[in-house]
C-alpha cells in the first residue's frame, strides 16, 4: 500500500534521554499531525552517538516506561527509533525498535560494530546475532543500522527472508572535504542506491546531524526507491523533517522490470557458503 | 601535483557549524581569540564572526616589544574587515619583568613565556567575558610540534586543527579574509624578520603534501619515494611527529586504581550537552 513516512533528522543530545524522548515525542506529534504514516528516527536517536563509558547510564530495557511510552504513541503512527537497550543479563545492545499500533513489531540489534577510525562501539557493546524481516502494515520490511549496511551479506539476507523495504538507522560521520560533496555521504549514497538496485528494494535512510567532540554527523536521510533513484533526500548538516509518499506501484513495477530477486538462487548461495565455510574450518 | 584542494564552501560551513553549536551548547554566546595579524587566527576569526555574529567575537591582539608594528595593523585589519570587538593588550611588561630575573634567557625561552603570556591574557579575558577561548592552530602546526604547549596551543576549541596550512590559504581566500594578511609570509613574530619557513627549513606547500599523504593516507615509504619525496625529508618529517606527540596529548598519569581518567573513566567533552 502507499504510505507517507518521515525521516526525522534529529540532534540528540549526549547522554541526554528526557530531552531526547521530549525532542523525540514532538516530532512525533508533528509527523501525525502532517498525517504521516510512520516516522524513521536515526540510530541511537535517543541516547546520542559517542557514549562511551556512559553507555549503562542511557540504556533502557524494553519494558521500561520510556519505551513503553512510544509503544502507547505508535497507536497513531508507526515509529522505527534507534536506542541503547538492556536486558536481563545486562548486556547492552544499540538497538532498533520497529513499533506500530501499540505493539513491539520487531526488535534488531546491530550485528557490525565498527572499530577502527573514529569508532569504538565493540568496546562499549555487545554484538546482535540475527537479520530478520518483519511484517508491517506497509508490507515487510528489514532494519538495518547504520555499519550494517555496509555489509552485503545484511541487506541480503533482509531481501531473501521477503523484505521489499530496508530501514536504515544512521550516526553517519562528516569526513572528506576533498570532493564536490562531503566524502562520507558520497559513499553512503552510492551504498543506498545501489542496495535498493541489487535487491530491488526501497531503502529509508535516516541519518542524524549535529556535533558530538568536533565530530559532524551530515543528514542527508532519503527515500530511495528500488530502481535506486533518490526521490527525496534531506539538508546536509542541517535539523530537517524529510518527508515523502512512498508508492506502492514503483516497487511492483521494478520487481517486473528487473526481476533479479525472483531469479536468485539462495540454495547455490547456501551451499557455495557453507562450502566456503568447511573450508575455512579446516 | 597537489591532493590538499579543499571544497571551500563545504569547509566554511562545516568549521561554521562547528563553532555555532560548540559554543552554543555550553550555554555561552561569546569566544574570544588572540589576533596575531597572521593566517591562521584571522580565518579562525572570520569563522567565529560568521558562527556567532561579530558582536559576539572578541579578539585581542596581544604585542611584545619587538613584534613587527605591522602586525598589529593587520590584526586591526582583520577585525575591521569582518566588524568583531578588538582590544590591545600589549605583553611587554609581565615578560619583561620575568626576564630581569633571567637575562641570559635565549630566544626559544623568551617565545615561550610570550605565547604562555598571551594565553593567561586569553584565559583571563574567558572569565571576564564569559566567552570560551578558540584556537588557532592548524594540523601543520600541531602534527610537526610547531607551536607552544600551554600556550598558542591552549584553547576550549580549535576550528582549524584539523585543516592543513594549505587549506588555511584556501579557506581564507574563500571567506576574502584580507589579502595582505593571506599574501604574508608566515612568521611568529617572536624576533624581527623571523619566518616559520626559514626556521623549519622546508615550505608549508611541500610539507603539506607530505604530512597528507603520510598521514592521511598512510603511504609507505616506498609509496612515498615513488612520488618523489626525499627519504631524508620523509624521517625528518616523521621524527617531528613523533617527537612532538607529548604536545598533542594531556599530562601522562600514573595509573593505580581501576579507573584512571582518560584510560578506563572515559567520556566524551560533549557529555550532557
Amino acid at each position: 500500500m502507499d504510505f507517507t513516512v518521515v525521516l526525522a533528522q534529529i540532534k540528540p543530545k549526549l547522554g541526554c534521554v528526557a530531552d531526547n524522548l521530549a525532542a523525540v515525542g514532538e516530532r512525533i506529534a508533528a509527523a501525525r499531525e502532517a498525517g504521516a504514516d510512520l516516522i524513521v528516527f536515526p540510530e541511537l536517536a535517543l541516547s546520542g552517538y559517542f557514549l562511551k563509558d556512559l553507555v549503562p547510564d542511557v540504556a533502557l530495557r524494553v519494558d521500561s516506561a520510556e519505551i513503553q511510552h512510544l509503544v502507547e504513541l505508535s497507536r497513531g503512527i508507526s515509529i522505527a527509533i534507534g536506542f541503547v537497550e538492556e536486558t536481563d543479563d545486562y548486556h547492552f545492545f544499540n538497538s532498533a525498535l520497529y513499533l506500530e499500533d501499540g505493539a513491539i513489531r520487531h526488535l534488531h540489534r546491530k550485528v557490525y560494530l565498527p572499530t577502527y577510525g573514529l569508532f569504538d562501539e565493540q568496546r562499549y557493546l555487545a554484538r546482535g546475532e540475527a537479520f530478520r524481516a518483519f511484517d508491517t502494515k506497509f508490507g515487510r520490511f528489514g532494519m538495518l543500522i547504520c555499519e550494517d549496511m555496509w555489509h552485503l551479506s545484511a541487506s541480503y539476507i533482509l531481501a531473501m527472508d521477503g523484505a521489499t523495504t530496508l530501514l536504515c538507522l544512521s550516526s553517519s560521520p562528516s569526513r572528506g572535504i576533498e570532493g564536490e560533496s562531503l566524502g562520507s555521504a558520497l559513499a553512503w549514497q552510492k551504498l543506498v542506491s545501489t542496495t535498493a538496485m541489487f535487491l530491488n528494494c526501497r531503502v529509508l535512510y535516516s541519518n542524524r546531524v549535529g556535533f558530538e567532540d568536533g565530530v559532524n554527523f551530515w543528514g542527508g536521510s532519503e527515500y530511495v526507491a528500488p530502481s535506486g533513484e533518490s526521490i527525496v533526500r534531506g539538508e546536509l548538516l542541517e535539523e530537517d523533517f524529510v518527508t515523502a509518499r512512498v508508492h506502492e506501484g514503483a516497487l511492483r513495477r521494478e520487481r517486473i522490470f528487473s526481476p533479479m530477486m525472483r531469479d536468485e538462487n539462495l540454495f547455490v548461495t547456501l551451499q557455495e557458503l557453507q562450502r566456503i565455510a568447511q573450508e575455512r574450518g579446516r | 601535483m597537489s591532493e590538499l584542494l579543499a571544497n571551500t564552501e563545504l569547509l566554511r560551513k562545516l568549521l561554521v557549524g562547528f563553532v555555532r553549536d560548540e559554543v552554543r551548547k555550553v550555554g555561552v554566546s561569546k569566544v574570544v581569540l588572540g589576533l596575531s595579524g597572521g593566517i591562521d587566527s584571522a580565518l579562525v576569526a572570520f569563522i567565529a564572526a560568521e558562527a556567532l555574529g561579530p558582536e559576539n567575537v572578541h579578539a585581542i591582539c596581544m604585542p611584545y616589544k619587538t613584534s613587527n608594528p605591522e602586525s598589529e595593523q593587520h590584526a586591526r585589519l582583520v577585525a575591521e574587515a569582518c566588524g568583531i570587538r578588538f582590544s590591545v593588550v600589549p605583553i611587554t611588561a609581565m615578560v619583561d619583568a620575568y626576564f630581569e630575573k633571567f637575562p641570559d634567557a635565549d630566544n626559544m625561552r623568551r617565545g615561550n613565556k610570550m605565547a604562555r603570556e598571551r594565553m593567561t591574557v586569553l584565559f583571563d579575558h574567558s572569565a571576564l567575558l564569559r566567552a570560551l577561548v578558540l584556537g588557532t592552530s592548524n594540523k601543520t602546526e600541531l602534527l610537526l610540534g610547531y607551536g607552544t604547549l600551554y600556550g598558542d596551543m591552549a584553547s576550549a576549541l580549535n576550528p582549524i586543527g584539523d585543516i592543513y596550512k594549505s587549506q588555511v590559504w584556501q579557506l581564507s581566500a574563500a571567506m576574502e579574509v584580507p589579502r595582505e594578511v593571506i599574501e604574508k609570509q608566515p612568521s611568529a613574530d617572536l624576533w624581527a624578520g623571523q619566518t616559520d619557513e626559514e626556521e623549519l627549513g622546508f615550505s608549508y606547500r611541500q610539507v603539506d603534501e607530505l604530512l597528507f599523504r603520510l598521514v592521511d593516507k598512510r603511504l609507505t615509504r616506498q609509496e612515498l619515494a615513488a612520488e618523489g619525496f626525499g627519504g631524508e625529508f620523509v624521517e625528518t618529517i616523521y621524527a617531528k611527529i613523533q617527537n612532538s606527540h607529548f604536545k598533542r596529548r594531556l599530562p601522562v598519569i600514573a595509573k593505580v586504581s581501576n579507573r584512571t581518567i582518560d584510560r578506563d573513566f572515559r567520556y566524551a567533552r560533549d557529555w550532557g550537552k
